[in-house]
């Protein structure tokens, strides 16, 4: 860790680094847990890491959009889910394939490679933090609305179509009437 | 701080994630693997909003855009997986093989997938 010659700044990377061991140790849990609520809970706890690291990053509004959506509905929807497939609440042995071994060594090869490049790639470069412009829910909204607004529209247009496709799908039935 | 530093998370966090999509048996835990994937790639862009200081907050727009994409597919993913478990009584994704490859003679087999509740299914 090199120190850094900004005014205040360390405490920013301290609190960078403890929140991405907080990220990274409970997302290893969430592929490793054997039980499936649990998992489902330690991803809120990555989820939550995530968006501290935005907040870090001066990313408020992305912050809390990460709060709201992710941990607030995709995380209710995936216990929705575990409860709608009846899975069980308790511990199970089976819940990972007997590939753990190849999958580890694909997961290492692509932490190696991802790593390696990106250190390898922008070693020198580093993220002044010290006044940088926080995107907050003003500006954010501002370049939304103005840069951005076209595939704003398009985003929207693709979310009902989403909404549109889980209702059809969730209405089929499987005796061949619809 | 460094650059690399979220950039690096943000590769083991993918790679977590591709850990979890690989290894796990369940539909809703292949998911999971799936949101840590797409959280390691918004942090890459809020890292290079952050360092490029985009006046036009590309990378965090599209980290924006990113959750709201994340958002769709799950939804759209979990009516498919309710789906597969009415029609299977699982969602184990290694036993959903009626799309596979397979010899002729076991076509007939397929007239009626809603029916094909011959698999070591556990509906407990």
């Amino acid at each position: 860790m090199t120190p850094s010659t900004g005014s205040g700044t360390g405490w920013v990377e301290a609190v960078f680094l403890l929140l991405s061991l907080v990220a990274l140790g409970s997302a290893l849990l969430v592929v490793t847990a054997s039980n499936m609520v649990h998992a489902a809970l330690w991803l809120v706890v990555t989820l939550g890491s995530v968006a501290g690291i935005y907040l870090v990053l001066a990313a408020e509004f992305v912050a809390w959009v990460q709060v709201l959506i992710y941990v607030g509905a995709v995380v209710v929807l995936l216990l929705f889910a575990l409860m709608l497939t009846r899975a069980p609440t308790g511990r199970q042995d089976d819940l990972d394939a007997r590939r753990a071994l190849p999958a580890a060594a694909v997961a290492v090869l692509v932490a190696a490679l991802l790593g390696a490049t990106v250190v390898a790639g922008f070693h020198d470069v580093r993220i002044d933090l010290d006044d940088a412009v926080v995107g907050s829910a003003e500006t954010t909204g501002t370049t939304v609305f103005t840069m951005w607004v076209l595939p704003f529209e398009v985003l929207s247009v693709l979310l009902l179509a989403a909404l549109v496709g889980a209702i059809v799908l969730s209405r089929l039935r499987t005796d061949g009437e619809t | 701080m460094p650059l690399w530093w979220p950039l690096l998370v943000a590769s083991l966090l993918f790679a977590i994630g591709v850990y979890g999509v690989l290894v796990r048996r369940n539909a809703v835990l292949v998911l999971m693997g799936v949101e840590l994937m797409l959280n390691a790639v918004n942090i890459n862009f809020v890292a290079f909003d952050a360092q490029l200081r985009d006046v036009l907050h590309g990378g965090q727009t599209f980290a924006l855009f990113i959750i709201v994409i994340a958002a769709a597919e799950i939804g759209l993913a979990l009516a498919i997986v309710l789906l597969v478990f009415r029609t299977h009584g699982h969602i184990e994704v290694d036993d959903l093989r009626e799309l596979a490859d397979r010899d002729v003679g076991d076509l007939d087999k397929l007239d009626h997938p809603g029916e094909r509740l011959d698999h070591p299914g556990r509906v407990s």
